[in-house]
This record gives structure tokens, sequence and C-alpha cells, in this order.
């Protein structure tokens, strides 16, 4: 296997505020190789954006602390680097794609030069030599370079995310973190951005996070995918792992959130429940008060990691060695 | 964008009226009568009724105001009740004085409101943050006059590095400025502070770190810009607190400037210098304010798309 391109390794964040401790990651693993799209899928407050910002070391500090864990970035160390360190990786080892356009351009600059910067913070260019650059990506994602000189204002949702995904892809990163780059589209844009993105990353054999509460997005375009639940992956695994042998009782039910199109009249069966207070976690699986299955041990003791295959892996009291592999327990309707 | 400049400037003109009508009626009523005032405690009753008689004092109200609104659209500003002369031309020769000593408090507050409001909100809850707020409040609270007698205690005084008194050379206005600007200063720094604090906590200032931008420029590039908005409209609005200050900054420095006319003429019931002097005022609060929103869409291109 390749030298991966991200490797994390326990990390655990909290947000330190006057109300409480929020615990936001609590061990995450994450492993990406270069070229592959991994996929996170998991609630709003799982801590998803949380792991794209700790690979930026961009976690707003306060109230943000990095407890424990390392991360590597091909190779280099980001809790070991320094602020400098990091400018040199940010928008050049590694880019984000924001979650919402609307806000993450700044409204009182042409976009040609929000893209440009990335050159010239990267690539000791001029600044004319880096708008030209700039406006052959804009034709890149889909935008005529002569709207490079307007405003944030004068463009659409849509297009905006082009505009911020092509500040994400101006410095070439090794990494792209798209933190659910078309939650904030209509249906129908998504679908062109989600193209535009895949066939980018095919041609620039990009690695790429994924961010998502979309399974419908993970299948669309992912390699692997890990599933996240209150900052903890508790399944792991490629597209077949996940969607075919789903073992994890959370990652059953985000399947059953899902409107079946074959059959309209099926009632949807959202999970139960509310994401627990990240302040104030359960005891042992954090899942078991939602989970169907749960069991005395659940509330009592954190579920081991147990291995179905060398890549496809659970954190769950109903499996253990012997019987991972069977599948038996969960049965889809 | 050039008839909107045309429109604003039009409407200048019902706003004349209408504070020169303001302040007509409120000298009228105002107890003292001129007449008594420029011939003083001796004069004869006669003396005094025959003066009221050649300035129209017996006239009603109204028909004064309509006299001298008559000769304000002919552009004639009227004639001094004391020195004889014509007004525009006491008024004339003061501007400079006034103009320097606002422009230069400006300057001053601006110059010194800015760093430290954008330092102090980029450092914020440090002992930087804290001890410029702490400024701010003193400039906030400490009158014009009060601070103005201190530095000259000090500087003038004591040291000896400025002139007490006098607009002969621009060392005369360094320590009116200060006494002058300092409170704007303060108000000035507390804005840009908290409109920064909004600022960097921006979505997009955290995409322009993702692009590997130095903190400092960030700030700088993309927050400064941004915080700028609000900063204007404090600068905008303190011009008009610094003519209001003129008047006391040009009489503890004894500055020969429309401040200090004002108070003279309001001493002496010199009712068309004083109007002649809030004409003036008004007009540069005016022309002031345009120049801000004129800045607003040179600053922001969503408030330039309004405007066309």
């Amino acid at each position: 296997m390749d030298k991966p391109i991200l490797e994390i390794k326990n990390l655990v964040v909290e947000y330190r505020t006057e109300d409480g401790v929020v615990q936001a990651l609590n061990g995450l693993d994450l492993t990406i190789s270069p070229g592959e799209t991994h996929g996170l899928v998991g609630e709003t407050g799982a801590g998803k954006t949380t792991t794209g910002l700790g690979i930026l070391k961009l976690i707003p500090d306060p109230p943000g602390v990095v407890v424990d864990g390392e991360i590597y970035l091909d190779g280099k160390n980001v809790q070991e680097s320094n602020e400098k360190e990091m400018e040199g990786m940010r928008g050049y080892d590694v880019s984000m794609i924001f979650q919402d356009p609307m806000t993450s351009l700044n409204p009182v600059m042409t976009v040609e030069k929000q893209i440009a910067e990335v050159y010239e913070l990267h690539e000791n260019i001029k600044e004319a030599e880096a708008l030209k650059k700039s406006h052959e990506i804009l034709e890149l994602v889909g935008i005529p370079a002569a709207r490079g000189s307007e405003y944030p204002h004068q463009f659409s949702g849509g297009m905006k995310q082009r505009v911020v995904i092509a500040i994400a892809l101006a410095g070439n990163p090794k990494l792209l973190i798209a933190d659910e780059p078309t939650t904030a589209l209509d249906v129908t844009i998504q679908a062109q951005v989600l193209d535009m993105m895949k066939h980018l990353k095919e041609e620039y054999n990009t690695a790429m996070l994924m961010i998502t509460h979309d399974l419908g997005i993970v299948a669309e375009i992912c390699d692997k995918v890990s599933v996240i639940y209150a900052g903890r992956i508790v399944e792991q695994g490629n597209l077949v792992d996940i969607f075919d042998n789903t073992r994890h009782p959370y990652t059953e039910g985000l399947f059953n959130s899902l409107p079946n199109l074959a059959d309209r009249t099926q009632k949807l069966k959202p999970i139960k429940g509310l994401m627990p207070d990240p302040s104030d976690l359960p005891t042992g699986c954090p899942f078991h008060p939602r989970c169907d299955y749960a069991m005395d041990i659940c509330s009592k003791e954190k579920p081991p990691r147990v291995f179905r295959t060398e890549e496809h892996y659970t954190e769950c009291h109903l499996y253990n060695e012997a019987n991972i592999k069977e599948g038996g327990v969960i049965k889809r309707d | 964008m050039w008839k909107y400049i045309l429109k604003r400037l039009l409407y200048l003109i019902p706003v004349l009226f209408g504070v020169t009508l303001l302040v007509y009626i409120i000298m009228s009523v105002a107890p003292g009568d001129p007449a008594k005032a420029i011939l003083g405690d001796q004069a004869t009753p006669e003396a005094i009724a025959q003066l009221r008689e050649e300035l129209g004092l017996d006239d009603p109200i109204i028909v004064q105001y309509l006299r001298y609104a008559k000769g304000l659209l002919k552009g004639d500003l009227g004639t001094s009740y004391k020195s004889k002369g014509p007004v525009i031309t006491e008024i004339a020769a003061r501007i400079p004085t006034t103009l320097k000593l606002t422009f230069s408090a400006i300057i001053i507050a601006v110059i010194v409101a800015i760093p430290l409001g954008v330092v102090a909100a980029i450092k914020q809850n440090t002992l930087f943050d804290g001890l410029s707020m702490f400024i701010a409040l003193l400039g906030i609270s400490m009158p014009i006059f009060w601070l103005g007698i201190l530095l000259l205690i000090q500087f003038a005084q004591k040291l000896g590095w400025f002139p007490s008194s006098g607009a002969e050379s621009w060392k005369s206005f360094v320590l009116p400025g200060i006494a002058l600007g300092f409170h704007s200063m303060a108000s000035i720094a507390r804005t840009t502070r908290s409109s920064m604090l909004e600022v960097i906590r921006q979505d997009y200032i955290r995409t322009a770190r993702s692009k590997g931008m130095p903190y400092n420029q960030v700030v700088t590039q993309h927050a400064l810009p941004n915080a700028l908005i609000p900063t204007i409209t404090v600068v905008g609005l303190q011009i008009g607190a610094l003519m209001a200050g003129s008047v006391l900054t040009e009489s503890v420095f004894s500055l020969p400037g429309i401040g200090r006319l004002i108070i003279f003429s309001i001493q002496g019931r010199d009712i068309p210098v004083v109007l002649g002097c809030i004409l003036v005022f008004t007009i540069v609060f005016s022309i002031v304010n345009l120049l801000v929103d004129l800045l607003y869409a040179y600053v922001d291109p969503r408030i330039k798309a309004q405007y066309s």
C-alpha cells in the first residue's frame, strides 16, 4: 500500500466553553491513501467539521483544544508544526471546501483576486500572472473568466460554491477536504457540483475527505466510508462493506432514514431520539440510548473494535471475532 | 452616481432653511436684547429703541426670518450687528483655523484609533486589549476643556514645547488637535474593535487562512476592509462632534476660529453671525456625510450596486 496522505491517530478535541466542556472528538482514527476518496458520514454535531479543521490546524482556539492524538499530513506531524510551517501546507498540501458558500467568500474582494491569492502565496509569482491563472481555474470550474472581476454578491449560490472549489483546487493540493460541499445548494446544482468534483478528482488524482451526511453522495463519489458518531468512528470500510455488509446499528439507522425510491409508499424509519449532548455523553457506547439492540453491557463499557475484514471494522458490543463475519444480527427490511 | 450626488446636494437646501429658521427662533426667544447688548448698559432707552428700529427687531419673528431668508437666497448672509461688516468676511477669516483644527483632530484620532482597535480585537482579552479599552474609556469620559487645560499646563507651560495660544504655525494645532481628537479617537477605537471582533469570526476569514495566508496579512487584507464600514460611519459622525467640540477647544486654546466667533456672537446677541456660523457647520457636516456615503460605495461593492 502507498504511504498514506493523511493519518489521524486517536484524535481528541474539546471545546472548553463557559457552559462546559464539549467533547467534539473522542479518539478519532482515519487514514487516507493518495487518490482515495474517503467519506466521513454522520449527523450534525458528530465532529465532522472539527476533523477537517483539525487537519488544517484551524480549530478555533479558544475554545478548541487538541487534547490528544496525532495528525500526519503527507508524513508531516501537524500538531508539532509551527504556524509558519502550517501556512506552507495550507492551500498547498491540503485545502478545504467550506460548507456555506454564501459566507465563505470575502464580500469586498473580487473573486479572481480571492483565487489569485493562493498562487501568490504558494507559487511566488506576480499578481498579473496569478490573475491569469485564476482565470484558467475559473473556466475549469465552469465560470467564464470575464466574470472574475465581479464580487461574490453578483454570483448565485452554485457559482459561489464553484469559486470556493476553485480556491481549494488552485494550490493543486494532495488532500482536499470537502465539508458538505453541496448542502447549501439546490438539488439540481448539487448534481452539477458533484459531477464537477468527481471529474476534477479523476483528472488530478487528488485524495479527498468528503464530509457529508448524505449517503447518496457517498455512494456516488467515495471509495471508503467512515461513519462518525459522537466524535468517534463507529464503522469503517469500503463502499461494499458499508452498504451491503452493514454492521453497526447506527449505520443501519442512517440507511433506514433514507427514502426508498422503489417503494414510495414506505414510511421512513428515522433513528429515534437526538444526537447526545456532546458536553454530557452517555457512558459506555454513546449510541446505546438510541439503539434498538442495546444490551446491559452497552451502557457500561466502551465497545471494542472488531474487524470483519482487514479494512472493515465496527465498534459495537453485538460483535466479536467469531460472529462478525456472519453478520446475522442486523436484518434489513 | 452623479445623479445621486446631485440629489443629495439639493436636499441640502431645505435642510439649511430649516436649520436657520430653528436657530432664528431660538435666538429670538432667548432672553437678552441685541440692541442693549450692542449699546451697553449705559444706553438710553431712546437709543435702544432707535437701534431696534434700524435692525428691524420690532417686526414679528417670522417677518424678520423671511427677510433673512430672502438675503440668504441671494447669497447674502447679512451684516454683523457688532462689527457692521458683512458676516461672510467675518466667517471667511476664521474658517481656515477651524478647518485646520478639526482636520488635525480627526487625523490624530484616526491614526491612533484604527490600529488600536484592530490590535485590541485580535488580542482580545489580553493586557493590551484591556489597556487600550481603558484609554478609550478615559477618552470618552474626559471633558475636552479639562484635557485641554491639562495639556496646556504640561506641554505649553511646564515643558514649553508648544505655544499656549494663537494659530501661527502647525505647532499651534498639536495640543488643540489632541484635546479635541481624543474623544473621537476613543469612539473610533471602540467601534473598530467591536466590528473587527465580529469580522474575524466570519467564515471568509477562515477561508483566507485555509489558503495558507499569514494571519497578519489576513487581518490587513481581508478583515480590515470589511470592518471599516462601521468605522467610517463613526468617523463621519465624529466630524459633527468635532465641530461642536471646536467651540470649547478654541476657547481653551484661544484659537481665532469659528467656534470662538460663535461664542462671542451668542454672548453679544449678534444673530446674523450666529446664523452664519451655524450655516457653515451645517454645510460641512452635510458634505462630510455625503462623502461618507460615497466612501461606503468605494469600500463595499454591495453598496455601490445600490447607488447605480
